[in-house]
């Protein structure tokens, strides 16, 4: 054969997707951290260099609601890293049960919440959350805990938490079922072996299953990473663009919306925009090559 | 065989837990659902009871459909959803089955360069998009929203794809050659049927996040006759917010197609992530 000749069939099949790819893709992100580099005065644009991470790093205007939206973001993380994985993978053990009865139908309606999206969501719990409409203070109100109640959305201690836990209720199924797909991939010739040494129950979890499931848990750390460093969603149906009350609950993807669009007198900047659009990339990017070479590498994969 | 794993005990209480948890994940839907259709003082009164011949009511329904466009904020969303499943499946497919099977140079470095998609998010790029949906006169056009989407969901389908067909019998295809089948033809009549499970995951991965997503319909296309139901929903809500008959009922019907999809295609779906597609 002439392996000379260029195959055109191999270029035909791989021309459209790397072609939308490449150009809805790849090219707006380089393009977008290009234009972070840029300023514009007057409709005139202008190649400014480091400029605009100077003013969002030094100038305290910026700075400070950079730093908030970060530290924000990080606590929204790290309540998901420790309520929505164990409780999902709590639930992925149960279910994942031999002879459990009706885990099909537990599943499919744990489920429920993460096909819903962020506007249904985040206005359900604001209603339910609500003191005017006082389905949770009744609620806390008939088990004798109606002291506990705050108007947890508008006061700015609580409501960051409050989002990051309706976000959690609202996802929890994608750790449940990654966990409970690779819980059902170890073979019971495993398990019945641990028994066999008188493992079972507990401890045939935490010394045989949680081991090998061990891969899965760092593939639902990264995924939540990613998805909660680039969430914006769920804060904007709940709060509004000004993540409010007083900025509580701006994380990284709401600031950059408002400072790209504006809002009410701050004029849009595209190119401030796209300066915290960089900062996203450089932590997204820390955290994907955290994970890929410091955590998975390390990881043991078992085969069967 | 294992009688220390079948203790009655244990599976009341892993009932228990399961129970409960399905209740905190159902009880706001239902919540929203039943207060749907009751009047505003019943709401109010007794939000937890269900509607009864007193308190039933369809007042907010009729609001609703009266002052907004829902029906062509469906249509909207239907479009760029079932527009963006057909091109990433075909593309995504196209290229799996370019990286699968044939040994070109540049093969590996393709397909790295494709997954890198996986794992970055493309609203990073959404300054840069917007320039160019502008410059290129695509701003509120729903062809904005299906060329994102595309883009957005092409890595994983190629990921996902090339798996499955690397497992495509090498015989099937040989024959075909042997035949005088041209490649076009083995792909499209040989192999996409057989990899026809996998197509089916990667459509219900991609279906849900796009239905639901609010960021570019947003941006991209806010315009009155572009609105996607989520949007159209998020400003309605936002227009009618003391009306609490109106904002139960427009979230009901928000929820209402999410469901019917989710009741079709539920097993495929958790079928797809149990079968370890996204390994």
């Amino acid at each position: 054969m002439n392996t000379s000749k260029i195959k055109w069939h191999i270029v035909v099949f791989l021309a459209p997707a790397v072609l939308v790819y490449t150009a809805i893709m790849i090219f707006p992100l380089f393009n977008t951290l290009r234009l972070a580099l840029y300023s514009e005065t007057d409709q005139v644009t202008h190649f400014v260099g480091m400029e605009n991470f100077r003013t969002l790093f030094g100038d305290p205007l910026w700075s400070n609601q950079f730093w908030n939206a970060l530290g924000n973001n990080m606590r929204f993380f790290v309540i998901h890293m420790i309520v929505q994985n164990p409780i999902g993978i709590a639930l992925a053990a149960i279910l994942s049960h031999p002879r459990l009865r009706f885990a099909a139908f537990y599943r499919t309606a744990i489920f429920i919440p993460t096909i819903l999206s962020f506007v249904i969501v985040g206005f359900a719990w604001k209603l339910i959350l609500s003191p005017i409409w006082g389905i949770a203070p009744d609620m806390l109100a008939s088990i004798g805990l109606k002291s506990l109640y705050a108007p947890w959305l508008g006061k700015e201690e609580y409501a960051l938490t409050t989002l990051a836990l309706i976000s959690v209720w609202q996802f929890i199924g994608i750790p449940m079922m990654l966990i409970y797909a690779a819980l059902l991939s170890i073979p019971e010739e495993v398990l019945e072996a641990g028994e066999v040494d008188g493992i079972t129950g507990f401890s045939a979890f935490w010394k045989i299953k949680l081991p090998l499931i061990l891969p899965s848990i760092g593939i639902i750390s990264i995924l939540t990473f990613v998805g909660n460093f680039n969430a914006f969603d769920l804060i904007y149906a709940a709060q509004g663009a000004l993540a409010g009350p007083n900025f509580s609950t701006d994380i990284l993807g709401t600031f950059m919306f408002r400072t790209f669009f504006g809002f009410q007198l701050q004029l849009g900047d595209p190119h401030m925009g796209s300066a915290i659009a960089s900062g996203m990339f450089g932590i997204i990017l820390v955290g994907v090559c955290i994970y890929l070479f410091g955590i998975q590498t390390r990881l043991r994969r078992y085969q069967f | 065989m294992s009688t220390a794993r079948a203790n009655p005990l244990n599976s009341m209480a892993a009932h228990a837990a399961l129970i409960t948890y399905t209740l905190i994940a159902l009880f706001p839907v239902f919540v929203i659902l039943i207060n749907s259709f009751k009047t505003r003082k019943a709401i109010f009164r007794d939000p937890l009871a269900l509607p009864d011949g007193d308190t039933f009511t369809m007042i907010g329904y009729q609001t609703v459909m009266k002052q907004g466009d829902f029906f062509l904020y469906f249509q909207n969303s239907m479009i760029v959803t079932v527009a963006t499943l057909f091109f990433v499946l075909l593309f995504g497919a196209m290229a799996a089955f370019a990286l699968a099977e044939y040994r070109f140079k540049g093969n590996l470095l393709m397909g790295l360069y494709l997954a890198l998609g996986i794992m970055i998010p493309i609203r990073i790029g959404t300054v840069a998009i917007l320039e160019m949906m502008v410059s290129t006169g695509l701003v509120n056009s729903l062809w904005a929203l299906i060329l994102v989407y595309t883009a957005q969901g092409l890595p994983l389908a190629v990921f996902i794809l090339s798996e499955f067909m690397r497992q495509v019998s090498e015989d099937l295809k040989n024959a075909g050659r042997i035949d005088g089948l041209s490649e076009y033809t083995i792909f499209f009549r040989l192999v996409l049927p057989l990899v026809r499970p996998a197509m089916a995951t990667v459509a219900v991965f991609n279906m849900i996040p796009i239905w639901n997503d609010l960021w570019f319909p947003l941006i991209l296309a806010p315009a009155e006759e572009t609105k996607t139901l989520t949007l159209g929903s998020q400003v309605f809500i936002g227009q009618f917010v003391t009306d609490w008959n109106a904002v139960l009922s427009a979230l009901s019907l928000a929820i209402l197609p999410v469901m019917i999809l989710y009741v079709i295609f539920s097993r495929q779906l958790i079928r797809g992530i149990t079968s370890g597609a996204v390994k």
